[in-house]
């Protein structure tokens, strides 16, 4: 019984890791940037669906849309007001790009973390679900929004898995992952590349981040952990490897929920920490990732 | 090395050295008290801009060296009722093997790899404080009984001559044989080892000095507060005041690194009128300082001097 439960429960935090993790790698693999306001935009959005919903009566699905809506805005605003300008500066040598496009980052997530706490309080803020009530699974109670969740968070990584693969912009953008310069050369705008990379990237984090404010509830002290978990799940599968990260997102999400329910709720994060020190120990690349 | 005593930068520095020593005959207890948080914060960030300015690595985790310093040097006092200035060099030493601990699997790695590695270090060591609460207080934080002194002027001037200590030998090791590989192995790691420079070495002794001045500026601010928490000494935040102060101060110059953590303590305090609203202001200084002079403060005053 207890097994089924840790089965199901395992399930779905481990689906939406892998989806908070996915857009994540999917940026770092096309254009080698490491966002670091990644948890910034998710709370952003779960705050704004929970607003919209809460506060002005939208309605749930009204909300979501709204959340996914300012995940993607704040996804843009990210590209286009820290990313871009240092990645075109000439003031900033190439080498050092990297390590001013995550201390920009970093500082644009605690502006947007700061602007939630400013406007929004630092309370824990719960989405109201789009499904709610129990189900009973072979004796196990489980809430319908945990099952949504899950559900939710396969069909859009498989939907990306569709787009990046069977069309013609999903092929632009594979193609500027494994060879920038020559995507120009074949007439393709990177910039034009990139901001469809930071679209998906804004939806994947927008309906991760909603799905989080439905499921556990969020505040803007989840900022921090969100990218942290995010960062650690991406680097365990690989960097910009997407099914690296599924794979880690799924180790790390039953080896969260086995700790929880086997010996503490207290210890929760410690295995998984364990863990990926153990792996860039012997595989410092990640599980599917190359160097 | 030698044209460092005749140059501007020297004379600018021993200047406001002198005037800060002053400050005490004329100054509030509530601004020295500021200025010495600074002042140590200010030795965080000279620390770690020791290992990313001149090595080349994004150490993510500088809270997890001045974390086992504090906590160290904070537990050894509370529980074990050890003498202060034993804790402050049993805490230093303590940051200095988790340095070479940390510094074993993240050596191996680089760039993004390494920055996650230290991260998880933090990471660690916040679950550590919290799970062995009964040792170190928990998130409640742990009570020191001993203080260096209550005197406000005695602790500002602690501060100041440890920080003035510190940035000699940090800048004159950056300055040194030793710094120059350094510098060479973080830009182009492949022509530095090509030229027969041991860079693991080299990277080593950064992160064990790094961890050094690290661990015995938290055991000092330890004992300076009279607490130790996750909060003030631990936590990623605190980290990343200190990454913003090298970045910000400017880095690669070692001495802008505790110009920053300085501007970053105080404007925040200025800032307090506005709230909660503080902490945004400063970060949005500090982005438009990364994004239109990426040299910091003190990059933009000497490329300045350099072009004069």
């Amino acid at each position: 019984m207890r097994a089924f439960q840790i089965l199901i429960d395992g399930f779905a935090i481990s689906a939406l890791y892998a989806l908070g993790a996915t857009g994540f790698t999917l940026i770092f693999g096309v254009s080698g940037v490491l966002n670091l306001s990644h948890g910034a935009i998710m709370v952003a959005a779960a705050v704004a669906a929970w607003a919209a919903a809460s506060l002005l009566n939208v309605g749930t699905y009204a909300g979501a849309l709204i959340g996914v809506g300012v995940a993607l805005l704040t996804a843009f605003a990210t590209y286009f007001a820290v990313v871009k300008p240092i990645q075109d500066s000439r003031r900033i040598p190439n080498e050092e790009k990297e390590i001013f496009v995550l201390t920009g980052t970093l500082l644009w997530g605690i502006m947007i973390q700061e602007l939630i706490a400013y406007f929004f309080t630092n309370n824990a803020k719960t989405v109201l679900p789009i499904v709610e009530g129990v189900v009973d699974i072979l004796g196990v109670r489980t809430p319908k929004n945990e099952i949504f969740t899950a559900i939710v968070c396969c069909l859009v990584i498989a939907l990306l898995w569709l787009l990046v693969n069977r069309t013609r912009t999903g092929k632009a953008v594979l193609a500027a992952s494994m060879n920038p310069r020559g995507v120009t050369l074949l007439g393709l705008e990177l910039t034009n590349i990139y901001i469809v990379v930071w679209a998906i990237y804004g939806i994947l984090a927008g309906i991760a981040g909603v799905l989080l404010g439905m499921f556990l509830g969020v505040s803007s002290y989840s900022v921090g952990p969100l990218t942290a978990s995010a960062f650690s799940i991406v680097v365990l599968g690989g960097l910009g490897s997407v099914s690296g990260s599924l794979i880690a997102a799924f180790v790390v999400g039953y080896l969260e929920t086995l700790t929880a329910y086997l010996v503490s709720p207290a210890y929760r994060t410690i295995p998984a920490l364990l863990l990926l020190v153990f792996v860039m120990y012997i595989r410092p690349q990640g599980l599917l990732g190359r160097r | 090395m030698a044209g460092f005593f005749t140059s501007r930068l020297f004379f600018v520095s021993l200047a406001l050295v002198v005037v800060a020593a002053t400050l005490p005959l004329y100054v509030s207890g509530y601004v020295l008290g500021l200025l010495t948080v600074a002042f140590y914060f200010g030795v965080f960030a000279m620390a770690w801009d020791l290992l990313f300015g001149f090595a080349g690595e994004v150490n993510f985790g500088p809270t997890f060296l001045i974390g086992v310093g504090a906590y160290t040097a904070g537990i050894l006092n509370a529980q074990f009722g050890w003498s202060v200035y034993l804790c402050i060099v049993l805490g230093a030493l303590a940051s200095v093997i988790a340095g070479l601990v940390l510094a074993l699997p993240a050596l191996r790695v680089r760039g993004p790899y390494f920055g996650l590695t230290t991260l998880v270090a933090v990471l660690m060591l916040q679950n550590f404080v919290v799970v062995f609460a009964d040792l170190t207080g928990g998130e409640i934080g742990l009570t020191i009984p001993d203080v260096i002194t209550i005197n406000a002027g005695a602790n500002y001037w602690i501060a100041l001559g440890f920080m003035t200590i510190s940035a000699a030998i940090l800048y004159g090791l950056s300055q040194s044989p030793v710094g120059l590989v350094l510098q060479a192995s973080g830009q182009d790691p492949v022509q530095a080892g090509a030229l027969g420079f041991n860079i693991v070495k080299h990277k080593l002794a950064a992160f064990i000095v790094s961890a050094f001045f690290s661990g015995l500026s938290g055991a000092l601010l330890v004992f300076y507060f009279g607490t130790a928490s996750v909060g003030t000494v631990v936590d990623v935040a605190v980290g990343v005041n200190v990454i913003v102060s090298a970045v910000l101060g400017g880095r690669r110059t070692v001495l802008g690194a505790a110009l920053g953590a300085i501007f970053l303590i105080v404007a925040g305090e200025f800032l307090r009128p506005t709230g909660e609203l503080a902490t945004f202001i400063v970060s949005a200084i500090a982005l438009l300082v990364v994004l239109f002079f990426p040299g910091g403060f003190l990059g933009a005053a000497l490329s300045r001097e350099a072009r004069s």
